[in-house]
């Protein structure tokens, strides 16, 4: 296993920029998901990664070694494709095999370490087989075990869940964990889905046209989001982000927005600055941060708009006066009963306030 | 009973729209068909009595077709099918078949603006007219004032008449020349049906570009290959156009069935001959298709083993 660092790579198709300037630093033994919606780059990030791209700009090693320019050969990789590519007219043993026989490895040893593969993923007794004939997720562990019959120093992935179905996605995704955990890969992993990269990365790589938003523990991505770019596409439902106008008064600042209402609050340093900058502030919680009930001070006022019942939780959406809408997520067996008008509560300490431009606001908490 | 009723209701709204086609397909394809079966086995021909009163010969044309005597004298029916079976071999299987396939496997490569000009260049050989084609054949190689004799000289090279003294190897050329767009633009649809991730995880794996040829891209487009070795073997088998350039000569050189039967039927008048060397012709047609079905069956039997 290697590191790979990409040193201010970027991409462009003519006058248009798809990668702007990229800085990434991935560990030994890392699992790093960059995670976006389409069109972000993150597949492109991949593909120069793996050398199927060529790079605008900028350098990649990997294992410290340049690879800017080398053939995808020649980097000594494992890629795992969203349609698994599997070869129809081969058997399951012939596609794991196929990266050593075309290295030349002898027809027996091919076979002993295909099904040595296999074996760990599972499909050992499917190695006969042609990839029609088997399920979706037995497909998507053959391409897996391709991917992992050769030793390599890294291992990139381009959504290889997403043609899954809900529950095998689930159950696929627990699966790469103990796998890349239990063999300590370096993975590189391409996801529009925010639980994939929660659950499976030790950081997440946040895209946005193009540019890296932010690149962290999951954790950290989910408490911390750098901007409301992140707070909002990280999290299901997402953190609920409130656009608010902030006032100076006696008490310290006032944020105001339609159906909020929220005790003022002392500033501090960081505020203080992004207060300078412009006067609109986007008040963002976690829907987990809301209470039904009547608490003293902070509040969110609104008309229902959505009650889902979803068995550990509910999930309850209020329409405010300017129609931005706001979900909180309530635990516990029992329904939540509800109707008309309705108020959620929330600490104040428990809020992620964004300047004007997005940026969180540090320093609070 | 009212899907019945619907089922065939649009069954014969089917009918009466294929009518049409099917009444012109019947009259210049199956009847002529069935007609050229029936002429084969007559003393039919374009003057004399037989032309009013053809009568039953029975196998006759056939028997006279495949006589010892005759069969391999200059000008018969056996140096004419043996040079068929060459021209065949040579300017169709290897020429246009495999000239398209590396012609659609490069251009993949190409850039876009430059893979439609080299589809460009191809396929204006094939959408030209015969006539055009011929006399374009003719200028080009002309032993005095050709291009092709210019541009041998220009590189001190002697001049020659090509269709004096290469006869033969000029016509498997220009049948190549002519036909290979019809394989490259078969084959490039063929490999762009091919999912880029199979050949770019090759490419992860190591691959050669023969290695992604040979286990990859050969067995994805056996289908397409056979489809083509038919039809481009079909249309050699019948093609006319060389006798544009060459007449058949000089001294039956060129004599290919196609040009043979047209001087038996047309020049001779002899429609019986004509007829029975056509239904011949396709009966080597058929044989070749079942051949390459086999093949490719052969390979599907291979393929979906452990089924």
């Amino acid at each position: 296993m290697a590191s790979i660092q990409l040193d201010k790579i970027g991409k462009s198709y003519g006058a248009i920029d798809t990668i702007r300037e990229i800085d990434l630093a991935i560990g030994d033994g890392e699992f790093v998901c960059l995670l976006g919606p389409s069109g972000c780059g993150k597949t492109t990030t991949l593909r120069m990664i793996a050398g199927l791209e060529q790079p605008t700009r900028g350098g990649i090693r990997i294992g410290g070694r340049d690879v800017t320019h080398a053939q995808p050969k020649d980097r000594n990789i494992g890629m795992v494709f969203q349609d698994y590519a599997l070869y129809p007219h081969m058997t399951i043993a012939d596609n794991i095999a196929y990266p050593l026989k075309v290295r030349g490895v002898a027809a027996d040893a091919r076979r002993a370490q295909a099904r040595e593969v296999a074996d760990v993923l599972h499909i050992a007794d499917l190695l006969d087989r042609l990839p029609a004939q088997i399920s979706g997720g037995q497909q998507q562990r053959t391409s897996l075990a391709r991917a992992l019959v050769h030793p390599a120093d890294a291992f990139l992935f381009d959504e290889p869940l997403s043609n899954l179905d809900a529950r095998m996605r689930v159950e696929a995704r627990a699966f790469l964990y103990h796998l890349q955990r239990s063999r300590g890969m370096t993975a590189v992993y391409v996801t529009h889905d925010q639980a994939e990269a929660m659950a499976l990365s030790t950081r997440i790589a946040v895209m946005c046209a193009g540019d890296i938003v932010q690149y962290a523990p999951p954790l950290e991505i989910y408490r911390r989001p750098a901007t409301t770019f992140v707070a909002g596409f990280v999290g299901d439902p997402p953190m609920n982000l409130i656009a608010a106008q902030a006032t100076r008064t006696q008490a310290g600042i006032a944020l105001r927005a339609g159906g909020l209402e929220m005790a003022p609050i002392a500033s501090w340093p960081a505020l203080d600055l992004a207060l300078e900058r412009g006067d609109r502030i986007t008040v963002g919680v976690r829907p987990e941060h809301l209470r039904i009930a009547a608490g003293d001070g902070n509040r969110l006022r609104g008309k229902l708009f959505a009650n889902e019942a979803m068995g550990p939780e509910s999930l309850v959406t209020l329409c405010l006066d300017d129609g931005v809408r706001i979900t909180a997520r309530v635990f516990g067996d029992a329904p939540v009963r509800i109707d008309g008008d309705a108020v959620f509560a929330f600490d104040a300490a428990r809020v992620t306030l964004f300047d004007a431009q997005g940026n969180r606001i540090d320093g609070q908490n | 009973m009212i899907s019945q009723r619907g089922a065939n209701v649009s069954s014969r709204t089917g009918i009466a729209f294929m009518t049409p086609a099917g009444l012109l397909i019947g009259l210049f394809v199956v009847f002529p068909f069935f007609w050229i079966i029936a002429v084969s086995f007559t003393n039919r021909s374009l003057l004399g009595v037989n032309a009013l009163h053809p009568q039953f010969v029975g196998l006759k044309n056939y028997l006279d077709l495949f006589d010892p005597a005759t069969f391999w004298s200059q000008g018969g029916f056996g140096p004419s099918l043996w040079l068929t079976i060459q021209f065949v071999v040579f300017s169709a299987l290897l020429g246009q078949v495999l000239l398209g396939l590396v012609l659609a496997w490069i251009s993949r490569e190409l850039s876009p603006r430059a893979k439609s000009l080299l589809q460009g260049i191809v396929m204006l050989a094939w959408i030209l007219p015969d006539v055009v084609v011929g006399f374009a054949w003719f200028a080009y190689l002309d032993r005095d004032a050709g291009t092709l004799n210019q541009l041998l000289h220009g590189l001190n090279f002697p001049a020659a008449d090509f269709l004096i003294e290469h006869p033969f190897l000029t016509i498997c050329l220009f049948n190549a020349w002519r036909g290979a767009a019809f394989s490259m633009m078969l084959f490039d649809a063929a490999l762009q049906s091919i999912p880029p991730s199979y050949l770019e995880t090759a490419d992860v794996a190591g691959a050669s570009s023969w290695q992604k040829f040979r286990d990859i891209v050969l067995p994805l487009i056996r289908g397409h290959i056979v489809t083509d070795l038919i039809l481009i073997t079909m249309w050699t088998f019948n093609v006319f156009t060389p006798f544009l350039l060459t007449a058949g000569g000089p001294s039956f050189e060129t004599d290919i069935l196609p040009i043979y039967t047209y001087r038996i039927a047309f020049k001779s008048f002899e429609f019986g001959n004509g007829a029975a060397i056509g239904v011949i012709v396709m009966l080597i047609n058929l044989a070749f298709s079942l051949f390459y079905l086999r093949l490719a069956q052969r390979g599907l039997r291979a393929k979906g083993k452990g089924t």
